[in-house]
């Protein structure tokens, strides 16, 4: 496969990368900060081992206007397009974001809107190509309000119900979306916060994502045991949520 | 044992009240902190937060490879990376990491940190060898480059420092050029602790890996019975063509209650585990997993050893020197009546450049004791023959020495302690075990 991936030097996003460079793909990669995508792209190659060379370029969730022209190149480079993977985001505590409106502001822009219109950009792509595979991480906390995720939580929510809402409307002319629900992983976002039971590694949570993008399924969870927590979470009654810590 | 909660622990069970906090970008997470931990597998309380240190920075995420030489080997990358992932990336091209220590759950900073050894140290030495730079994130919190070209000094008390020098952000090591990925092994019955000598060093003279599994528990005349294993790199025309795939993983599933593994059982197994092995010589191809980390395929195995987990006392005692020492150990081993699940015997070497290295020419032994109320006085007595002998004991499974002696032990501490006041002269870096053995204060 032809694979872009934004937000794949750090956390699942590369551990990802990682699998898919192991197996043969050809990845270009999307990234803010310029040292990073080097040594990225260098680590990719040397794990590849095929001799294949990886470009990247820079692209930022928050500055929409370079997306338009970090999607071209990537193409461009790869000679097409099959899959694009969207790992990038931002991660504040409920505390920070209630405390300061910027941090707020920030995390629903980033999270939200220009996570939406950068998927935008490549559905115009992939379906001008004739589809190919649009994979994007969003979050368990958008299955339902909770006191700890109010605001991160409603950002993914919303990217969420976009991703659903793709994958109904466009998977019949050739656009498959896979939308991501990470459970608790230990990476260096979730660094410093105490693991819940259950929290998963990043490097069998990337083979499970992995084979979600190979089959097309429109939803998966990582670690898999959070689909049936998130299912009972989902049916939980307001009053006895309204009550609960988490 | 499981790192879970508010407590870290060693890979025997040792624990520290800490949490590890782990960050892809290690450089970041290492400013102002004691010690870095990597993926826990020293035994005892080397990985350990000193009393008063909440939390240390984890490595293991920190695990890029920048740079590989098709040519050479030479191999840079961050701390973090492991040994095992290294083989697995490499196996297949035909490389091997140059030391393989008994778990390949080792971070190349960890790798360093102790100087490992593996079956080949009578040929190549610790890793320390084939290490051509470091860059480290010393004391006062700016990042070094350290070599046999620059900071000479640094580099030597790194290797084998436990991670009281600096904090290792980068390694660059030569891997090894190898003719398959596969092992050509061969092993056979030994009938006591001096015949053990004598063929561990025949045949170090033609293999260039060599071990020995010893029946500790196994008195009078079978004192130090087990058997031998030699083994080296398959030739490709002897070899699957195939290369070695991952091999499946069991898993001990809780700790196991602490009668579990009495002197009986232990004995048991380990008389089983002689007998089950022909009375001829074995030899063929093997998994060069199976052959270098043969533990690894049970995942927390060290649960077997129940809550209060094990200690693993490890030495090196100069036989040439003091002949009868190994015999002389075991003896004490036996009449201390804890029991040795497992025991390991390797001739090592001559002596790296490492200060506070483990290995020295002679050989090593290897005992994993369960914790009982009379653990701390086997270990003490052990320690005693270690003196007598004029060896020296491996820090990264050491959780019950005395500072007293260790220090008698290890005569090369003064010159470590000078570097290590030049680089850090306040003593800000430490670990538990630093705090329990060199003095630092808490």
């Amino acid at each position: 496969m032809r694979v872009v991936a934004l937000g794949a030097t750090r956390g699942m996003g590369r551990a990802l990368s990682r699998l898919m460079a192991e197996r043969g793909d050809l990845l270009f990669l999307l990234g803010r900060d310029p040292k990073e995508l080097d040594k990225a792209s260098r680590d990719l190659e040397i794990r590849a081992g095929s001799g294949l060379r990886f470009g990247s370029a820079h692209c930022d969730l928050e500055q929409p206007d370079g997306f338009a022209a970090a999607l071209d190149q990537a193409v461009a480079t790869l000679g097409g397009l099959d899959c694009v993977i969207v790992s990038a985001g931002v991660f504040a505590s409920q505390t920070e974001l209630e405390e300061d409106p910027a941090v707020a502001r920030r995390m629903l822009e980033v999270n939200f809107a220009r996570t939406v219109e950068f998927c935008e950009h490549v559905r115009r792509r992939l379906l001008a190509a004739g589809g190919g595979r649009l994979c994007v991480f969003s979050s368990v906390a958008g299955e339902r309000g909770r006191k700890p995720v109010v605001l991160y939580g409603a950002a993914k929510a919303g990217l969420s119900c976009y991703l659903e809402g793709l994958d109904h409307k466009f998977r019949r002319l050739g656009l498959v979306t896979v939308c991501v629900k990470p459970g608790f992983v230990k990476t260096g976002m979730t660094a410093g916060l105490e693991p819940p039971p259950f929290a998963g590694e990043p490097k069998p949570v990337a083979r499970r994502i992995l084979r979600a993008i190979d089959r097309g399924t429109p939803v998966v969870y990582v670690p898999g045991i959070w689909r049936w927590i998130m299912l009972v979470i989902r049916h939980l009654p307001r009053f006895l949520m309204r009550r609960l810590g988490f | 044992m499981e790192t879970s909660g508010e407590t870290l622990q060693g890979w025997g069970g040792t624990r520290a009240a800490g949490v590890e906090i782990r960050s892809e970008d290690l450089a970041a997470i290492t400013r102002g902190a004691v010690l870095t931990r990597g993926l826990g597998r020293s035994y005892g309380d080397s990985s350990l937060p000193p009393p008063g240190t909440h939390s240390l920075p984890g490595s293991a995420l920190a695990d890029r490879i920048l740079s590989f030489d098709t040519n050479s080997g030479a191999l840079r990358a961050e701390a973090g990376l492991s040994i095992g992932e290294i083989q697995r990336l490499f196996l297949p091209r035909k490389w091997t990491f140059p030391v393989l220590p008994g778990t390949q759950y080792v971070t190349l900073g960890g790798a360093v940190a102790a100087d490992i050894h593996g079956k080949n140290h009578h040929v190549d030495g610790t890793i320390g060898r084939h290490v051509g730079a470091l860059l480290l994130r010393v004391a006062d919190d700016s990042v070094v480059r350290c070599s046999r070209q620059e900071n000479y000094d640094l580099f030597q008390a790194t290797l084998g420092g436990m991670g009281l020098t600096g904090h290792i952000l980068e390694v660059e090591v030569a891997l090894k050029r190898i003719p398959s990925p596969w092992i050509w092994r061969e092993s056979e019955r030994i009938s006591g602790i001096d015949a053990f000598i004598e063929a561990l060093a025949q045949a170090a003279r033609d293999w260039p890996y060599t071990v020995g599994w010893m029946d500790a528990l196994a008195q009078g005349a079978s004192l130090g019975r087990g058997i031998l294993i030699r083994g080296r790199w398959a030739e490709a025309s002897e070899a699957p063509k195939k290369p070695p795939r991952s091999r499946p993983r069991l898993q001990v599933p809780f700790a196991l209650p602490g009668w579990a593994l009495n002197s009986l059982s232990m004995r048991a197994f380990n008389t089983l585990y002689f007998h089950r092995h022909p009375k001829h010589p074995k030899r063929g191809i093997v998994h060069p997993e199976s052959f270098f980390h043969p533990l690894d395929v049970v995942r927390r195995w060290n649960l077997i050893y129940g809550k209060r987990g094990f200690t693993q006392h490890q030495c090196v005692l100069p036989e040439k020197d003091r002949p009868g020492a190994a015999k002389r150990y075991l003896e004490s081993l036996t009449a201390g009546g804890l029991g040795s699940f497992l025991c390991v015997i390797k001739d090592c070497g001559p002596e790296g450049e490492g200060l506070l290295s483990f290995p020295r020419s002679g050989i090593s032994i290897a005992v994993d004791l369960p914790i009982r109320a009379r653990t701390q006085e086997t270990v003490n007595e052990l320690n005693e023959r270690v003196l007598e002998a004029g060896g020296r004991i491996y820090l990264a499974k050491d959780s019950l020495s005395t500072p007293e002696h260790f220090r008698a032990m290890e005569h090369r501490l003064e010159k470590f302690e000078v570097v290590r006041r030049r680089w850090d002269p306040e003593r800000r870096l430490k670990s538990a075990q630093s705090v329990r053995l060199l003095g630092d204060s808490a």
